[in-house]
């Protein structure tokens, strides 16, 4: 019994051990800056027999160089980084580019860098380029290229778009070209063309004389080809042109007015409205057998269609409500729904590459404005506003609206200049781009190098 | 009977004191002897004392002239605080304080805390200028119950930090120091579980001695590259906010932290 009695008393005495716990403290951090990211792009190391041989092909002085100030600029338009100053740079560029010292990096506040080499293999231009996190101390990613020296600038944007979506954690936009109408003349007699140019304004061209007039340029999301509406003998013409070939081909002429083609997201299909007896519907056609499709019938005029990026869904706007309102419905046309329910007009409607949003032209008291709203019409956010402006159109990441702005150049307002201007879904990195005449109808391609 | 109640209750006690041993928190103070602490540290001032080269050197020796030009301009407020207790018909005490200023010129921080010990002391000189020996005496006498009482309310306030967290001004001071520092990605899906969360072990100034992503696994698991990103802000942050703002008291309570990065809210903003 006594036995017990111990055992009993030495069972409650573990029990009584003091265990000291320490509750492990949590703190939630759920707010940051979203300040620019500072970056430095250190200048490409060149060796002395390579320098010379691009410098005799492509007559620039300091190819790295060049390849790193593209690089630099893509990244400041972007508005989330900035690219630090080289002048403050202590390394040099071959040795950062083998090992940098990051307490000289981190001095200057740089978080993270950029370094790279260019070399001149087989007639050939290679470009090595690595991207280093200074805080950690570490190599965050190293690629190669290799390609004709003339491609050196798309060398410098497909390094962007890698350095952007290791950072950002989303795809790029910088290896893309945009397709707009390029207009001259006065506006009674505007000569219109088809142009073409890359996504910073480099690299512009033709692709029309400006015989006839062109509207409405679209890029198919999958490849390099754009459907545009052309005017022949007064009759609208829905075109396709391969980029790449120069190919071009007459989809159909059509009864009545047409407007917008654009592509549905797999290419197949081109989306477009026709008006018809007063009223305008959304049709569609199957590129490979041609066959036209209604997909709305209602006699109020619906235009301006756009493809959900799955396809299930379509975006357009229609005075069904008796002004003009932003409406989702069905691929197949069913379930019309309308999103839009805020004070003034709504037109072109844009679903997002991503899914997400839908970016949209806003007419409220004069004036006009560019904004975006969830695709079930909650949220809606005006990102600018002006005197006339209007088409926005998506950057194939979904974070940059291209779209085209009208402005009075003297003060009777009689002269006019249309521009091209960008601007993030921040609404606060807005930019003109520049093209060497007017432009409007701008859209933007998806990434070249996929 | 006997016998199988002891056999019984031994094989309890062994069970018991078997679950005792694998509990988690007996195992835990292993872990909290940092001995690579030291190696890490070392290591970081030895790199930061690598010499630099010539251009950095300049712009190092700038900075520090700057920051010498700040404290100087911040000095001179403070010395007209001081002049209020130099009023007091003091003879000996002037020379030394006079002597204190010049020292504190060069210390702002020292200036605040002597500033106010000065004041204070003088407060109860002015009252009993005359009986100096017996002020003394007091003096002691209730500096020796302040340090006892002040002793045991930092006793009861630790007992109450074992079990609290940090206090809302202390949260709040280290939120807002990290908000500053963080750089959200914001090119991130939203609709996703976007909460990283780090563990840090912290020295008592405030500097990481560690830091380690609670679930890195899910780093390099296909189609969350985007988690990769923001676990990397997220370190980039810690980093760049060193030393973090902790309480100068009750080391043992904080000595390990939780971050818990959470995007969504300003990404869906």
């Amino acid at each position: 019994m006594k036995n017990t009695k111990f055992f009993f008393i030495s069972f409650l005495m573990i029990l009584l051990i003091p265990v000291k716990s320490f509750g492990l403290i949590e703190v939630d951090i759920t707010r940051g800056n979203l300040n620019p990211l500072p970056v430095a792009v250190s200048p490409l190391s060149i060796d002395e027999k390579s320098r010379k041989n691009f410098k005799e092909l492509l007559k620039k002085e300091n190819i790295g160089l060049e390849i790193s100030s593209i690089v630099e600029n893509n990244l400041r338009t972007s508005g989330l980084f900035n690219p630090l100053n080289k002048d403050a740079f202590l390394q040099a560029p071959d040795i950062a580019n083998l090992k940098p010292r990051f307490e000289d990096w981190n001095l200057i506040k740089a978080q993270a860098l950029i370094t790279g080499k260019v070399s001149f293999d087989d007639n050939k231009l290679r470009v090595e380029f690595r991207l280093w996190d200074i805080l950690a101390g570490k190599e965050m990613m190293a690629l190669a290229f290799t390609t004709v020296p003339s491609n050196w600038r798309r060398v410098g944007h497909i390094i962007s778009d890698k350095v952007y979506e290791r950072l950002t954690g989303e795809k790029g936009y910088f290896d893309t070209r945009i397709i707009y109408v390029a207009e001259e003349g006065p506006k009674t007699n505007r000569i219109k063309k088809l142009a073409i140019m890359d996504q910073d304004g480099a690299n512009n061209k033709f692709l029309t004389l400006g015989n006839e007039l062109v509207l409405t340029p679209r890029f198919n999301p999958t490849s390099q080809m754009v459907t545009y509406l052309s005017y022949f003998r007064n009759l609208p013409r829905v075109y396709l042109l391969d980029i790449e070939t120069g190919m071009q081909e007459v989809v159909g002429d059509f009864p009545g007015m047409t407007f917008a083609p654009r592509f549905s997201p797999n290419g197949k299909k081109i989306i477009m409205s026709f008006a018809k007896d007063g009223k305008s519907d959304i049709y569609t056609m199957d590129l490979e057998n041609r066959i036209v499709e209604r997909i709305t019938n209602h006699p109020s005029i619906d235009t301006s269609p756009s493809y959900s990026p799955d396809g299930k869904y379509i975006t357009f706007n229609s005075d069904r409500s008796g002004y003009q309102q932003i409406y989702i419905m069905k691929s197949d046309g069913g379930n019309v729904k309308r999103i839009s329910f805020g004070n003034g007009i709504y037109g072109t409607p844009v679903w997002s590459p991503r899914g997400d949003l839908i970016a949209f032209t806003k007419l409220h008291k004069g004036k006009f404005y560019i904004g975006v709203m969830r695709t079930d019409g909650s949220g809606e956010r005006l990102l600018t506003e002006n005197f006339y402006q209007e088409a926005p159109s998506w950057s194939p990441n979904g974070r940059i609206l291209i779209f085209y702005r009208e402005t009075k150049t003297d003060s009777k307002g009689k002269g006019f200049t249309a521009k091209l201007w960008s601007i993030d879904l921040t609404g606060y990195n807005e930019r003109m781009v520049m093209t060497p005449t007017d432009g409007s109808d701008p859209s933007w391609s998806s990434l070249l190098s996929n | 009977m006997n016998r199988s109640i002891i056999t019984s209750s031994a094989l309890h006690l062994f069970i018991i004191i078997l679950t005792a041993m694998s509990l988690p928190f007996l195992s835990k103070k292993v872990i909290d002897l940092p001995p690579i602490v030291s190696v890490e540290l070392i290591q970081i001032t030895e790199k930061t004392n690598i010499p630099f080269a010539p251009k950095a050197k300049k712009i190092i020796e700038e900075v520090k002239k700057k920051e010498k030009k700040l404290v100087s301009e911040q000095a001179p407020p403070k010395k007209v605080k001081k002049k209020k207790p130099d009023a007091v018909p003091m003879p000996e005490d002037n020379v030394k304080k006079v002597e204190k200023i010049k020292d504190d010129k060069q210390n702002p921080e020292k200036i605040d805390n002597e500033v106010k010990q000065v004041s204070e002391f003088e407060k109860d000189e002015l009252f009993d200028p005359s009986n100096i020996a017996a002020l003394i005496d007091k003096s002691k006498e209730e500096t020796a119950e302040e340090i006892n009482k002040t002793d045991k309310v930092t006793q009861d306030q630790a007992k109450n930090f074992d079990n609290a967290g940090l206090s809302l001004s202390e949260e709040d001071a280290l939120k807002a120091q990290i908000f500053g520092c963080w750089s959200i990605p914001l090119g991130l899906p939203y609709d996703e579980n976007l909460l990283v969360r780090i563990r840090l072990q912290l020295k008592p100034d405030g500097s990481v001695i560690r830091s380690e992503i609670l679930d890195h696994a899910r780093m390099n698991r296909p189609g969350q590259g985007f988690y990769k990103v923001l676990a990397e802000s997220a370190l980039r942050a810690v980093k760049l906010c060193q030393p973090l703002r902790v309480p100068s008291t009750g080391y043992e309570r904080w000595k390990e932290l939780q971050l818990n990065f959470d995007a969504r809210e300003m990404l869906e903003g």
